[in-house]
């Protein structure tokens, strides 16, 4: 067996075996998870979501609605597409014979109004069961318009002279708050980040915690740390993962970009899809890098994969809690004081700070900060992670308590 | 000369003394073998030789120097606890602990054909482990320990769960390790098995090593002893008065009368005995006996036990 023939096989003991140690570990991991139904059933479902819900998008919420108008008078309709047209309100106005021409035409659901301008000055609205409720307002102005209208004449005026005065009346706006701008697509794009980074961190985080249990588990982890050492194998495993997942961020963003592309649906809305996506990249890898340490120590504390749930729960939930706040509150308060402070803690900071990125709130300075934090923070739990692995890994059985796991042994 | 050096090991788990003071050594190409009781300290010794478990003093010293991570990878371990990723196949694993042992890919994937030919597990080479039967696994087990054509082997109960066909083959892949250079440390609590491979032996008793050497030197006893097939002892023994019956059984062989008697004598007169024994009927056997380690075992446990 150990004839010297078979020694040169060996590769010199001066190579950096630390470093070759841990991109085998992580080699295993990526390598293994690839072939994993778990990670391409996830890629799948992600790429096919925000394909999906882009494309339904455009094609919902592409076109504004017209509204479908007619009246009986013929002179009248243009007044009433202008009056409307003023009000914001896209209509067509179609001109009917008479009023059961109108109601049939209503009952048919071509129409949505039957606009009946009277002698008197009033109009009638013919409507099937309810009149819309930002028609009202524009008949209201236009039946009073009319009334004046009338009114100008009888005393001798010219109602257009009348008109054009009023027209030209105007009320100017100095906000001391201006609200801040923004649009449906930053909220979208901001809320699509969001969930994708919570899926993704959560879903990665978990491979580290279960891959750690497996590997205690199957028993298989004493023979690996007489090989390597435990933050080798802890390393390895996490930046294995973290390629992993990382891979499958970029794959789910750029599926995300390309279709946004191609229907054009943010094209014209207040927000850079590329910068936006890059700071999710950077979250992912700095909210990765913070809890997939932490995640393989709670792993370590069990020895079934019943308990990983468990085990892992504080973590998973300070990933849940910016999460909520970071989808349902910013997105309809984005200077939201709760949201803006928490961006700056670190494990939070991943879970909002993009969706404020995204909503146009957070200033570069801002979220440099934010980062630096972020990074600052996580040689410690590094540190602490190791310490916990390290003497947890090797002691199967009941559940490890986290204070037994930071003494030395 | 001597290469692996376990010297004065101590390790508690709280208030339990797990070793305590455990030293031993084993040569270039020696096979050492571990007996010991279940608790007695094996596993734990065979930890801390692989820097798995951290003693509380002592040393392991490798060549002169004290054991490194870069020399543990050398060693082939095959811990008590099995385990390789049950959801991975045979040749995956075996190329992927060759190449943590720092063998090159190309010669890693080699090793895995030439371990699982030479342990008859080929045909599976491709097949996850946990397909593979206990006793194929076991086999994928002892691959992954010689692998990396290790320096050391360290193997904990190797040949528990092995069918005879594997003990074979464990044992002579021990044996070729063993000729090959190799000190080879292995536990095992099958006592003939260990008489028959081992150059020494090490018996641990609660955390001490309470006998190490070779089987022979360990079993010579303290008068010589001779095993006798032949007439019932009572018919010639009253010949010689300082004589002692050790062992009388009824011969075991088919359609045989004879009586198996092992007895000792002090002065060991040989001669003496097989005279007596004729002159009361036909002897179909005779030769020196000693002990065997199980009877050292035995003895020396018993021992302990008595003076606690």
């Amino acid at each position: 067996m150990s004839t010297p023939a078979t020694k040169p096989a060996v590769s010199s003991p001066a190579a950096p075996a630390g470093w070759r140690s841990i991109f085998l570990v992580a080699e295993r991991e990526v390598m293994t998870r690839l072939r994993q139904r778990v990670f391409l059933i996830s890629t799948a479902v992600l790429v096919s979501a925000v394909v999906l819900g882009i494309l339904a998008a455009h094609f919902l919420g592409g076109e504004t609605h017209v509204m479908q108008l007619a009246t009986t008078d013929s002179s009248f309709a243009q007044e009433l597409e202008a009056t409307t047209h003023a009000m914001g309100i896209e209509s067509n106005v179609t001109v009917v014979a008479d009023r059961s021409a109108g109601e049939a035409q209503l009952s048919s659901g071509d129409i949505e109004a039957l606009i009946i301008p009277g002698s008197d000055g009033n109009l009638t609205a013919v409507v099937e069961s309810t009149l819309d409720s930002t028609l009202q307002p524009a008949l209201h102005g236009l039946a009073q318009q009319l009334a004046l209208s009338d009114q100008v004449t009888s005393l001798g005026g010219d109602p257009t002279t009348v008109a054009a005065a009023v027209a030209s009346a105007n009320v100017t706006v100095d906000a001391l708050n201006p609200p801040v701008e923004r649009d449906i697509g930053q909220m979208v794009v901001g809320m699509l980040i969001g969930i994708l980074l919570f899926v993704s961190i959560n879903i990665c985080g978990q491979m580290v915690a279960g891959g750690v249990v497996e590997e205690k588990t199957s028993r298989v982890v004493e023979l690996l740390l007489s090989t390597v050492k435990p933050s080798q194998l802890m390393s390895g495993k996490v930046l294995g993962i973290g390629a992993i997942g990382l891979l499958q961020v970029i794959l789910v963003g750029g599926a995300a970009a390309i279709t946004a592309t191609a229907t054009g649906v943010l094209s014209g809305m207040g927000l850079n899809l590329g910068i936006s996506l890059l700071w999710g990249l950077i979250w992912f890898i700095i909210g990765f890098a913070t809890f997939a340490t932490v995640l393989a120590a709670l792993g370590a504390l069990v020895s079934r994969q019943e308990e990983v749930g468990s085990a892992t729960m504080p973590a998973i939930m300070l990933m849940i809690v910016p999460y909520i706040i970071g989808i349902n509150v910013l997105p309809n308060d984005p200077t939201s004081p709760l949201a803006t402070t928490l961006s700056y803690v670190p494990g939070m900071a991943p879970f909002l700070m993009p969706i404020r990125e995204a909503l146009g709130v957070a200033s570069l300075p801002e979220q440099l900060l934010a980062l630096a934090i972020s990074i600052a923070t996580i040689p410690v739990l590094v540190w602490f992670a190791g310490r916990i692995y390290g003497n947890a890994v090797l002691r199967t059985g009941a559940r490890i308590k986290l204070a037994d796991a930071l003494k030395t042994t | 000369m001597t290469s692996l050096i376990i010297d004065n090991l101590h390790k508690s788990y709280g208030d339990l003394k797990a070793l305590d003071g455990v030293s031993f050594a084993v040569s270039n190409g020696e096979i050492f073998g571990f007996v010991g009781g279940n608790g007695a300290g094996k596993t734990t010794t065979m930890r801390i030789i692989l820097g798995v478990l951290a003693a509380n003093s002592g040393d392991v010293l490798w060549n002169d120097h004290p054991i490194s991570l870069e020399d543990r990878r050398r060693i082939g371990y095959m811990p008590s606890e099995r385990g390789l990723y049950p959801a991975m196949t045979v040749r995956d694993q075996l190329v992927y602990f060759a190449r943590l042992k720092g063998v090159s890919a190309k010669a890693a994937a080699q090793a895995a054909v030439r371990w699982t030919e030479r342990l008859n597990l080929a045909h599976r080479l491709d097949d996850k482990l946990q397909a593979l039967s206990l006793g194929n696994q076991q086999r994928a087990q002892l691959a992954a320990a010689l692998i990396a054509d290790p320096e050391i082997l360290v193997l904990d109960e190797p040949f528990s769960g092995l069918d005879p066909i594997a003990v074979d083959v464990m044992s002579e892949v021990l044996r070729e390790a063993a000729a090959s250079g190799v000190p080879v440390i292995f536990s095992s609590h099958q006592l003939a098995l260990v008489e028959t491979l081992c150059d020494r032996v090490g018996i641990i008793e609660q955390g001490k090593m309470v006998a190490v050497g070779s089987v022979e030197a360990l079993a010579t006893p303290e008068h010589p002893r001779f095993e006798v097939y032949g007439a019932p002892p009572e018919a010639w023994m009253g010949s010689l008065p300082d004589a002692h019956i050790l062992e009388q059984a009824p011969s075991t062989t088919p359609g045989s009368t004879s009586i198996r008697t092992v007895l000792e004598i002090p002065g060991g007169d040989g001669q003496a005995v097989l005279a007596a024994a004729l002159g009361a009927g036909p002897v179909t056997s005779f030769r020196p006996s000693r002990p065997t380690l199980t009877d050292l075992y035995r003895h020396v446990v018993s021992d302990k036990e008595a003076t606690e």
